[in-house]
């Protein structure tokens, strides 16, 4: 196990934690200001990812389908707010959850009677050659601008949750929504402004994920439980909590993957370290998230008051 | 301070920065109606939530009918004898009167680990139910859903359903919140009647009501209890005065 | 009029063998078995969300888990159902008291993420179980044995097999909600706070209603294995979760034959687009066949918004239980 592996693998456990942090980041914060449990979340996600596919074979620009498939999903979230989950506000988390089931269920069956199952994409051949970070060690450039991505995101949200107005009302809206309302906030507009920032959010780690993961149907259900383990760790409605959670999340899920079967073959006899191995990678995250609920049942950072 | 039913020492609870219970020390004998009173926000409901187990002190020990408590929870508590009622009312609403206090009584009698049987041929329940139902003054309603009764009936059926599982000690969170005067003076009848057989710690605003009521009166300021003693003692009490100075109840 | 419906239903029941005979559709005693042996895994779910207030979506672990657990017994040799089906309850009891003592311990989103994820744990624990099928599942060598001569291969005999047991099941759940238990679990659905006030240790009841939820749920998963002589992981996956809410919700949540109607609606309507060709909606869309999860996420959405108290609640009073308008 050298050290270069080590790093390859914390660097890859770094990209997808910060992509990660894309979707949590829009899932937490409907949560903690709509008290809406959003199970289709994860469908925007595969949405902004066939939306990438189709409008880069379009403009023949990797960058430009980027850019238009981040606002084109951000008006289907808005669409999709304004017209049904706006009903679900007021009502109570099961009805959520089967709802937003429902949701995920159809956008599956749209999104394959629109396309097909699958709709694959490749990294854009400017970035696909590798860059040598250290002497003998290469990682490819296209991981090192998700990450980059990812980071410039991070900061964005930290600016504008912290810095700006609309991030006050945001937090404001995240700990005490009656409070945000008696105070005038145009609880609506926000509502849906939030949602659609969060859809594009996915739509981003959709298409830059993309290229590194198959863009099928079904891609949304693996990520979203992902996200929910994220900010379940992290304390819903924490921005904070969804960064951090991500790249726990992240870091233990690819690292756990690569090292753990090797590991336990070191101290186990190869049928079981064969047959666990996988299996405890797999259950990692899950392990990781009962251990934090049992001690911290808020999260790491609870938002709410 | 030996026989004291319910014994409280030196009770600590930290929110964060905040201080809720400073250090409260507290004696209520047995068959005294004991009334805490103090401005808003001085953490009665907050020492309640401790005493009835419903929230876990940060320090201090409480003792009650020599037995130490601090770290029992709350339906431990309640079989051995201390209930509360609720400040804001919480009873079950889709259910009849009838059957919320049959609930209570069925928790003390038997084990409800029971899948075959029907609950409700069990006379024996119900009619102990019925029985309390008419102490607290509400057999008119007895069929009556829950959530249709008015507010001050309501409030009745908070107090019957601590009642009903026969507690030594009764802490009551303010039982008059929101009653006008003749559901008041229903209240205070129903309180003195239970002056013989359960013990009360009761929290109150309405101060008629404490000083008709009550055998000893604590004061709980900013979480520390700063008087205790006979309505008369407490009336007089220059620190007391200054406590509810603008309130206009210290006349 | 309405008190004689489920005998009715009852009796068409036990006739139905005998009709599908008469018209060669025997193809359908099958699929009969198949939607009881539904019906009987949802009205398990029916008790801990309809009943209990408790929003799991990770029932699919026991049904699998009673499924791997008869599978595995068959596999090694042991076939008789005097043995797997117990067994098959016992684990999935097990697990349910594993799982529940840690879930109940937190509350809301917090709850549901959590029996999300331990059932995502037992589902990639059966995909690394090489020794019995892993990914691919396990085709288990024969149905389970009753002995006195019932041969539960007959298709016709495990139909009524599984239909007694259903009916068995049904009858202890109306025992049950009735019973001082039932009344127990169902007002801490509603206030759980002052019945821990009124002296409940309610942690100790609903952990109790979810063992037992599990282990009727694993009597399912037994009955499913021998059903398809075959069991695999994706029974336990979270979406079979998901498909397991959908024919309670579509049923009535906290209505008695919530979970029965549920099955038999949401397998019938797979049922009816995989092998009947509705023409106008093939114009529409030619292999709409291959879309039936669409019309499924209409209907559980229509039902979400518009009538959340399921098909039983359009005919019965309004259950104490269940979603609500906010």
């Amino acid at each position: 196990m050298s050290g270069i592996l080590i790093l390859e693998q914390t660097l890859n456990g770094l990209q997808f934690g910060l992509m990660l942090f894309l979707l949590a980041a829009g899932l937490t914060l409907v949560f903690g200001i709509m008290d809406m449990i959003n199970l289709a979340h994860g469908s925007l996600y595969m949405i902004g990812a066939f939306l990438t596919s189709t409008l880069v074979s379009v403009t023949g620009s990797f960058v430009i389908g980027v850019l238009l498939a981040i606002p084109a999903t951000a008006v289907i979230g808005m669409l999709l707010e304004i017209t049904v989950l706006r009903r679900l506000y007021t009502r109570d988390h099961l009805s959520q959850v089967l709802a937003t089931f429902a949701l995920i269920l159809i956008a599956n069956e749209v999104v394959r009677i629109s396309w097909g199952s699958d709709q694959p994409l490749a990294t854009p051949a400017a970035l696909s050659g590798p860059i040598e970070l250290l002497p003998g060690m290469f990682y490819a450039s296209y991981r090192l601008v998700i990450i980059a991505v990812g980071l410039a995101v991070a900061a964005l949200l930290y600016f504008v949750v912290t810095k700006t107005r609309t991030g006050m009302l945001v937090r404001a809206g995240a700990s005490n929504r009656e409070m945000a309302m008696a105070m005038g906030v145009n609880i609506r507009t926000l509502f849906t402004l939030v949602f659609g920032f969060g859809a594009g959010l996915c739509a981003l780690a959709g298409a830059m994920l993309a290229p590194l993961f198959a863009v099928q149907v079904g891609m949304g259900e693996n990520i979203l439980i992902l996200a929910f383990v994220v900010i379940v760790i992290g304390g819903i409605g924490s921005i904070r909590g969804a960064l951090v959670g991500s790249i726990i999340v992240g870091m233990v899920d690819t690292i756990g993957r690569a090292f753990l079967p090797a590991l336990l073959r070191e101290f186990l006899p190869p049928q079981f370290a064969g047959a666990i191995g996988p299996a405890l990678a797999s259950i990692l995250i899950y392990l990781l998230m009962a251990a934090v609920l049992f001690w911290k049942p808020q999260g790491l950072f609870p938002a709410r008051g | 301070m030996g026989d004291a039913l319910l014994n409280v020492r030196n009770l600590t609870k930290r929110f964060g920065g905040l201080i809720a219970t400073d250090g409260v020390s507290l004696a209520v004998a047995a068959g005294e109606v004991h009334a805490l009173i103090g401005p808003n926000g001085a953490g009665k409901t907050t020492l309640i939530e401790q005493l009835s187990g419903a929230m876990p002190p940060d320090a201090g020990v409480i003792r009650f009918d020599s037995v130490d408590i601090t770290g029992k929870p709350q339906h431990e508590r309640v079989r051995l004898g201390l209930a509360r009622s609720y400040q804001v009312t919480s009873i079950f609403g889709k259910l009849t009167v009838l059957d919320n206090i049959v609930l209570a009584v069925q928790a003390r009698t038997g084990s409800s680990v029971s899948f075959w049987h029907p609950r409700d041929s069990e006379t024996r329940l119900f009619d102990e139910a019925r029985r309390l139902i008419g102490q607290v003054g509400l057999a008119a309603r007895e069929t009556a859903l829950a959530g249709t009764l008015s507010h001050g009936e309501q409030r009745q059926l908070e107090v019957g359903l601590a009642l009903a599982t026969q507690p030594k000690l009764l802490l009551l969170d303010e039982p008059m919140a929101g009653m006008g005067l003749d559901e008041s003076e229903r209240m205070i009848g129903l309180i003195d009647s239970l002056r013989q057989t359960v013990t009360v710690l009761l929290i109150e605003h309405d101060m008629a009501a404490v000083f008709r009521l009550a055998d000893r009166i604590s004061v709980l300021v900013f979480g520390r209890i700063i008087a205790t003693g006979d309505p008369v003692a407490i009336r007089n009490n220059a620190e007391v005065k200054r406590a509810y100075l603008g309130d206009g109840a210290a006349t | 009029m309405w008190r004689a419906l489920p005998l009715v239903v009852l009796a068409l029941a036990i006739a139905f063998p005998l009709i599908a005979k008469d018209y060669g559709a025997s193809y359908y005693v099958s699929f009969g078995s198949r939607v009881m042996i539904y019906a009987l895994a949802a009205t398990s779910l029916n008790l801990i969300l309809g009943y209990g207030g408790m929003i799991s979506f990770g029932h699919a672990a026991f049904v699998g888990a009673g499924a791997y657990a008869t599978g595995v017994l068959l596999v090694e040799g042991i076939t008789s159902a005097w043995i797997g089906w117990p067994a098959a309850m016992v684990v999935s009891a097990l697990l349910a008291l594993a799982i529940g003592a840690v879930s109940l311990r937190t509350r809301g989103v917090y709850f549901i993420m959590i029996t999300l994820a331990f059932a995502q744990m037992a589902y990639y624990l059966t995909v690394s179980m090489k020794a019995y099928g892993g990914e691919e599942g396990l085709n288990l060598p024969t149905r389970a044995t009753l002995g006195f001569d019932l041969d539960l291969k007959n298709d016709d005999t495990f139909y009524y097999t599984v239909l007694v047991l259903l009916v068995v099941t049904l009858v202890l759940l109306q025992r049950l909600v009735h019973s001082r238990f039932g009344r127990v679990i169902q007002a801490i659905r509603d206030n759980e706070t002052r019945m821990e006030a009124i002296g409940y240790p309610t942690f100790r009841y609903k952990l109790i209603c979810f063992v037992i939820a599990g282990a009727f749920g694993g009597l399912a998963g037994a009955l499913l294995a021998s059903h398809g002589n075959y069991v695999n992981p994706s029974l336990l996956h979270w979406t079979q979760s998901g498909m397991l809410l959908i024919m309670v919700i579509l049923g009535g949540v906290g209505y008695r034959y919530g979970g029965l109607i549920g099955a038999i609606v949401l397998l019938g309507i797979e049922e009816l687009i995989a092998n009947y060709k509705i023409v106008w909606l093939a114009a529409l869309l030619p292999n709409y066949q291959q879309h039936a999860l669409l019309g499924v996420g209409l209907l559980l959405l229509a039902i979400v918004l518009f009538a959340p108290q399921g098909i039983a609640g359009l005919f019965a009073r309004p259950a104490s239980a269940g979603i609500n308008r906010g």
